[in-house]
């Protein structure tokens, strides 16, 4: 192996780590954590008010959708809206477990009630509608649930007249909810269209991780298309295309800045300058000849 | 003809009768009477068999190797068809294709997926797996169409938009996210069929459309029941239970109201009368154009949108 191979299987190694969430080390207690990047351990309360960002290699942690509210909203304005919807079981889906299992215990897990928080809010004092997704809910997949409260926060942008900001994290789809959930993207998809029609900004913000279905409808539907630093996002999973067509990927597909070479977004973000960066887009599509 | 597993104790009988009409000729014996019943148990058989499909078995029919294609249907339906190639864009993915044509006098844009008959024929239409230059080709029909008043046709057989390196590159799920959104803005009447195979957002990317019908024995899915099993059962030889659960079937899905209707296939399937296929297929477009026609595009629109924005099952 010469040193260059080493490099590149050590980098290769460190992005597989990503893959896998940052976890709480119960060997220290839950006073501390690793980071998956760059093997430091650190202080949780540090990482924190690093906004979930590792002190020490500014790897970005996955963060789940309350965080994410507090972070890019200003304190206090956020009102949840639909919070009343909640998943049904239409198809009365089982795998190895019962889909109202699985959605009993991703509730427990996460104290959601679902992969999607709709509401409104103020963004360095503009309103706006948006739709932040959380990934620890079973994989932020998209059933009838997150599509409905995705598609009622785009119509409440329509009838308010105001910018609509959808923060994506999703494994795509969610199988249990079947055919339904595919319709879910058509449903979401057709919102966008009203939203371009009435000449309403929508800003996309795709986080770690952005795939299948939601990156095949509202996610890449944005006027303007942020990725947040150290996301990965795709259509298809990494292993069903190394399966498809038989080689090994880049160390780097799928990531932000792999999209940003193929000119699929429009730039990447860091966390802390998100929320600067949605205000700044908002500001400057304020122009006189509103629709 | 290839004859699927399922298939063999009904093929056995026929050839069992074929033999015994052999028999009787060459011996000069008469057994008519014989043939006559076994012929009509037979047929009852037959029914009976192909009217209680497991949706796997449906599964076997809709992926069958003499299925009609996209261009047996252009061909069966529609008159003066001319192909319009290319994304304009540096790609004419040949999985998807679409054109001009006629059916009963009507110009209409005709969109479809394209699988192949033979090994040789699948490499040129990449097993009818999409790239995103497809649906940008189809894209830029959908507009030729609004731009001359004409009802865009799509026809869908695809196990799904192809999975490839170049295909994440030039960004497959954007291909696709933008076909539903502008399938949303068309001002002329859309009908989507799904004929064969109805796989994830590889076929939706063409059936955000105002009327969407399938064939009988077609199955439209948010994901193909091997990759569902391989998710999570871990285990893809659970395609059967996957596709059980999924609830995959056209009856399914009309129930589920996600379709406005099942068009009917000759009996064993539409590779074994392909001339009824045609039929029973044009006869729905034509009536679903007919309805269509009479809405202002304003009310198509809106009627297009309420029904996908139906969808969907909640608490609340």
């Amino acid at each position: 192996m010469t040193v260059k191979d080493w490099f590149e299987q050590r980098k290769e190694m460190q992005i597989a780590r990503r893959a896998q969430d940052t976890q709480i080390d119960d060997s220290i207690g839950k006073l501390w954590i690793k980071c998956f990047n760059c093997n430091s351990q650190l202080l949780r309360k540090e990482v924190e008010e690093n906004l979930e960002v590792c002190p020490k290699c500014g790897y970005h942690f996955r963060i789940n959708a309350r965080t994410r509210i507090n972070q890019l909203f200003d304190e206090g304005t956020f009102e949840e809206l639909f919070g009343n919807i909640t998943t049904a079981d239409p198809l009365e889906f089982s795998d190895t477990e019962t889909y109202k299992k699985r959605i009993t215990l991703a509730k427990a897990k996460t104290n959601m009630n679902e992969a999607v928080i709709s509401g409104i809010g103020k963004i360095e004092g503009n309103t706006v509608a948006a739709a932040v997704m959380d990934f620890e809910f079973m994989g932020g997949s998209m059933g009838s649930v997150v599509g409905e409260k995705v598609t009622l926060a785009m119509e409440e942008a329509l009838k308010r007249k105001i910018p609509m900001i959808a923060v994506t994290a999703s494994g795509g789809a969610r199988m249990q909810e079947s055919i339904l959930s595919l319709m879910q993207m058509a449903k979401t998809s057709c919102a966008v269209a009203k939203l371009n029609e009435a000449g309403l900004l929508y800003i996309t913000v795709l986080t770690e991780p952005t795939f299948g279905g939601v990156t095949a409808s509202f996610a890449t539907l944005g006027d303007i298309i942020i990725a947040e630093q150290d996301a990965r996002i795709g259509f298809a999973g990494r292993r069903v295309i190394e399966q498809t067509i038989r080689q090994s990927l880049p160390a780097d597909f799928q990531t932000a800045n792999y999209l940003m070479k193929y000119g699929q977004i429009d730039m990447i973000s860091s966390r802390a300058e998100l929320k600067s960066t949605i205000a700044k887009l908002i500001n400057l599509h304020k122009t006189e000849n509103k629709k | 003809m290839t004859i699927l597993e399922f298939e063999k104790p009904l093929y056995e009988i026929e050839e069992k009768i074929k033999e015994l009409k052999e028999i009787s000729e060459s011996s000069g014996m008469d057994v008519t009477e014989q043939i006559n019943t076994f012929e009509q148990q037979a047929m009852e058989y037959k029914k009976e068999l192909y009217a209680n499909l497991t949706p796997s078995q449906r599964i076997q029919i809709a992926r069958h190797a003499d299925r009609p294609t996209f261009l047996d249907y252009v061909k069966l339906i529609t008159t003066d068809f001319t192909e319009l190639h290319g994304d304009r864009e540096g790609t004419d993915d040949r999985a998807i294709i679409g054109g001009i044509a006629k059916i009963n006098n009507q110009s209409v844009v005709i969109i479809g997926t394209q699988k192949g008959k033979t090994t040789k024929e699948n490499l040129i239409y990449n097993f009818g797996m999409p790239q995103p230059q497809g649906y940008r080709k189809a894209l830029r029909l959908f507009y030729h169409a609004n731009k001359f008043h004409m009802p865009i046709i799509t026809l869908i057989d695809t196990p799904g938009a192809y999975p490839g390196m170049k295909a994440e590159e030039t960004a497959q799920g954007t291909a696709i996210a933008v076909n539903l959104r502008e399938m949303a803005k068309m001002e002329v009447p859309i009908i989507a069929v799904i004929t064969g195979e109805g796989c994830s957002g590889g076929a939706l990317g063409l059936a955000v459309a105002d009327r969407v019908y399938m064939l009988e024995h077609s199955y439209y899915t948010v994901i193909s029941p091997e990759g569902c099993a391989s998710i999570l059962w871990r285990d893809a030889s659970k395609a059967d239970v996957a596709a059980e659960a999924l609830k995959i079937t056209s009856e399914d899905l009309l129930k589920l109201e996600i379709i406005d209707d099942i068009i009917k296939e000759p009996l064993g399937g539409a590779h074994c009368d392909y001339e009824t296929a045609g039929n029973n297929l044009k006869e729905t477009i034509v009536k679903a154009m007919d309805e269509l026609k009479k809405l202002p595009a304003d009310k198509l629109k809106e009627e297009r949108y309420n029904k996908f924005r139906r969808m969907g099952v909640f608490c609340q």
